[in-house]
């Protein structure tokens, strides 16, 4: 990658001491498409509302976070507010709670305008109906003046995506969209991302726990598991090759759909709590390739082929045969 | 619109029927009027000779309907103690009792809602615990008790101020500070709890991901939601703009509306504690009315369903 237009590295954060993130290293190039997955807790969003200083005070957040070279770890709040909504925008998992009730969609959406681009008035009337054009919104001229409360949850959405896009940022950041969404809108909305993309040229990074969804959309994977990215690589590639046992096993827990009907296969065991992080590797407890190596000490995440990246003593080297490619759409 | 009013305005005369009755059928079976306001050696012709007077030897479902249908005609009765009208004896009462409990109410505000927003945003910081501490002193404290240390501190001690009457008005700070300081305490927990609900919501943190300035947050995205629980007790408040000064203006011998309330329960005056009950359900009923108003005004999500 040339110079990256976000570089994590080292970003551990802790809530009241009890580690949530433990050494995130990730880099997103302008333009590209990067999905993160892994379960709940895994630390997918604390990542990016820790890049952006969204965390509540009580958080301990430590490492880097270079956008465009610019360190945003520790940058003056106002500094903060210029980035936020502005370079890099973000839209999250609830669109419903995710909007102001008492305001209406017009008003939340001028307020990206004016502040990020300084349109106020007619113009920024005129630039919101436009972006609600943009996102598909039916007839915006009339609904700019509507609640979120008179809205479906996709059209929520929508809104939550025209403000982001108000800002004319290079990066947004989608924190599990379509989790809150019925499936057909979940497929509108992705579908409306990836226009965007393409529309815009901004860099993506789409968190989901839905495989089949960051599989469509993104270029680069990384797969996290408590509190670290255990694997990154193309998205191709992390399908068909998946070399750490926690991904392979995520993907052998989906069911075929063109391949004969087979018992999907569960991982083994619990995810662990991060007040009682096992040593070592903390999947080796439920990993069917684990040593005692793996207790001795965390893995550090080695390039095994260009480009992908795994945290594993024990990597798969070649596609494993248990679990050959497949078409991951649902 | 207009059904919604029609719906509450029919609760509230349901409300104020109600109160009504509840107060007649206490004050009747408590006590004869006869007798506490004539004494009880009073010759048996002449007790008799009263009760004829005010109707008291009817029934007391006739003195009933003949009380309501009164009140329907306008005519909320007299004294039985000095004879003039009711109404008029209780109008004369209600500016001094404004008098304290305006200037009470408005400082209830500026002190209670300030500080609530001011502790909900330094959670647990010792100013956060420290303005809590003085909010639960404030409203547990009863208010005769607060009265009393006011009067011992400011008025027999360091001899600042009066400690009752209504001479200048001087009088009327310190009745004024102990009924502030118990509803400032009462707001401010709700308020710092009404902030904190708002600012754990998710839009509070689209609006700082969006670029929004702390304090444009706070004030543009998170107070315009916190008023909505607020008002609720505001409201409250102001329905006790004539009732609420019982307690404290007997404490301070303040003539209010309070202290007449007080000695016309004493001698079962019927007719002035009717009028006065009338005038207290009718503030409540008018500010729970405005309350229902303003949340269609904060709120769109409800002014759809009372439209």
């Amino acid at each position: 990658m040339s110079q990256p237009l976000v570089a994590i590295s080292g970003l551990t954060v802790a809530f009241n001491g009890v580690p949530a993130l433990r050494g995130i290293d990730l880099e997103v190039g302008p333009g590209e498409a990067v999905g993160l997955v892994g379960e709940s807790g895994s630390g997918k969003s604390v990542t990016w509302l820790a890049a952006l200083g969204l965390l509540p005070e009580t958080a301990r957040v430590a490492g880097s976070v270079r956008l465009g070279g610019e360190e945003l770890l520790g940058a003056p709040p106002a500094r903060l507010d210029t980035i936020r909504g502005g370079r890099v925008a973000m839209i999250f998992q609830d669109p419903a709670s995710a909007l102001n009730p008492v305001h209406r969609i017009g008003k939340q959406i001028g307020e990206a305008l004016r502040l990020h681009r300084g349109l106020t008035g007619a113009a920024a009337r005129a630039e919101t109906i436009r972006l609600l054009e943009q996102v598909g919104i039916p007839d915006p001229a009339r609904r700019i003046d509507i609640f979120p409360h008179e809205m479906s949850g996709g059209q929520n959405q929508r809104v939550m995506i025209a403000m982001a896009l108000a800002g004319q940022p290079e990066l947004l950041i989608a924190d599990e969209p379509t989790t809150a969404l019925d499936a057909t809108i979940q497929a509108q909305i992705l579908d409306l991302l990836s226009r965007l993309r393409a529309e815009t040229g901004m860099a993506l990074v789409l968190i989901s726990h839905d495989l089949g969804v960051v599989a469509d959309l993104c270029d680069r994977v990384g797969v996290m598991y408590a509190g670290r990215i255990v694997e990154q690589a193309a998205a191709a590639t992390l399908f068909a090759h998946p070399a750490h046992p926690y991904t392979a096993g995520l993907l052998a827990a989906l069911p075929d759909m063109d391949g004969p009907r087979r018992r999907l296969e569960a991982i083994p065991g619990f995810v662990p709590e991060p007040w009682a992080m096992p040593p070592g590797c903390a999947f080796a407890p439920r990993c069917a390739f684990a040593t005692a190596d793996c207790a001795a000490a965390t893995p550090a995440s080695a390039e095994i082929t260009p480009a992908h990246h795994v945290a594993c003593l024990h990597p798969a080297r070649s596609t494993p045969a248990a679990h050959p490619a497949r078409n991951l759409h649902p | 619109m207009l059904r919604f009013f029609a719906i509450r305005l029919g609760r509230a005369l349901l409300t104020i029927v109600l109160v009504v009755t509840f107060a007649f059928v206490v004050l009747r079976l408590s006590g004869d009027p006869a007798i506490t306001i004539m004494s009880p050696e009073a010759p048996p012709e002449a007790l008799a000779a009263f009760r004829q007077a005010w109707g008291l030897d009817q029934p007391i479902w006739i003195q009933y309907l003949r009380y309501f249908g009164a009140i329907f005609q306008g005519e909320l009765g007299q004294s039985m103690r000095d004879g003039r009208p009711a109404i008029v004896l209780v109008a004369e009462r209600i500016p001094a009792t404004l008098a304290l409990t305006i200037p009470a109410f408005l400082l209830k505000i500026g002190l209670g809602i300030p500080a609530g927003v001011y502790a909900a945003l330094h959670r647990n910081s010792w100013t956060d615990r420290a303005v809590m501490a003085g909010a639960v002193a404030g409203f547990t404290v009863p208010s005769f008790v607060l009265g009393l240390i006011l009067v011992l501190v400011f008025a027999v001690q360091l001899g600042w101020l009066p400690s009752g009457g209504q001479d200048s008005w001087r009088s009327a700070i310190l009745p004024i500070i102990t009924m502030a300081l118990g509803g400032a305490g009462v707001l401010a927990r709700f308020t710092r709890s009404a902030m904190l609900e708002v600012l754990g919501q998710p839009f509070i943190r689209t609006a700082s991901a969006k670029g929004v300035p702390w304090p444009q947050v706070v004030r543009g995205h998170a107070l315009p939601n916190a008023a909505i629980p607020t008002v609720t007790i505001v409201g409250f408040m102001v329905g006790s703009l004539i009732a609420g000064a019982v307690v404290v203006e007997s404490v301070f011998s303040w003539p209010g509306v309070g202290r007449l309330l007080v000695v016309a329960v004493a001698n079962r005056d019927l007719a002035v504690v009717q009028c006065i009950l009338l005038a207290v359900a009718s503030t409540m009923v008018i500010s729970n009315l405005t309350v229902d108003l303003l949340y269609g005004v904060l709120d769109p999500r409800l002014r759809a369903r009372t439209s």
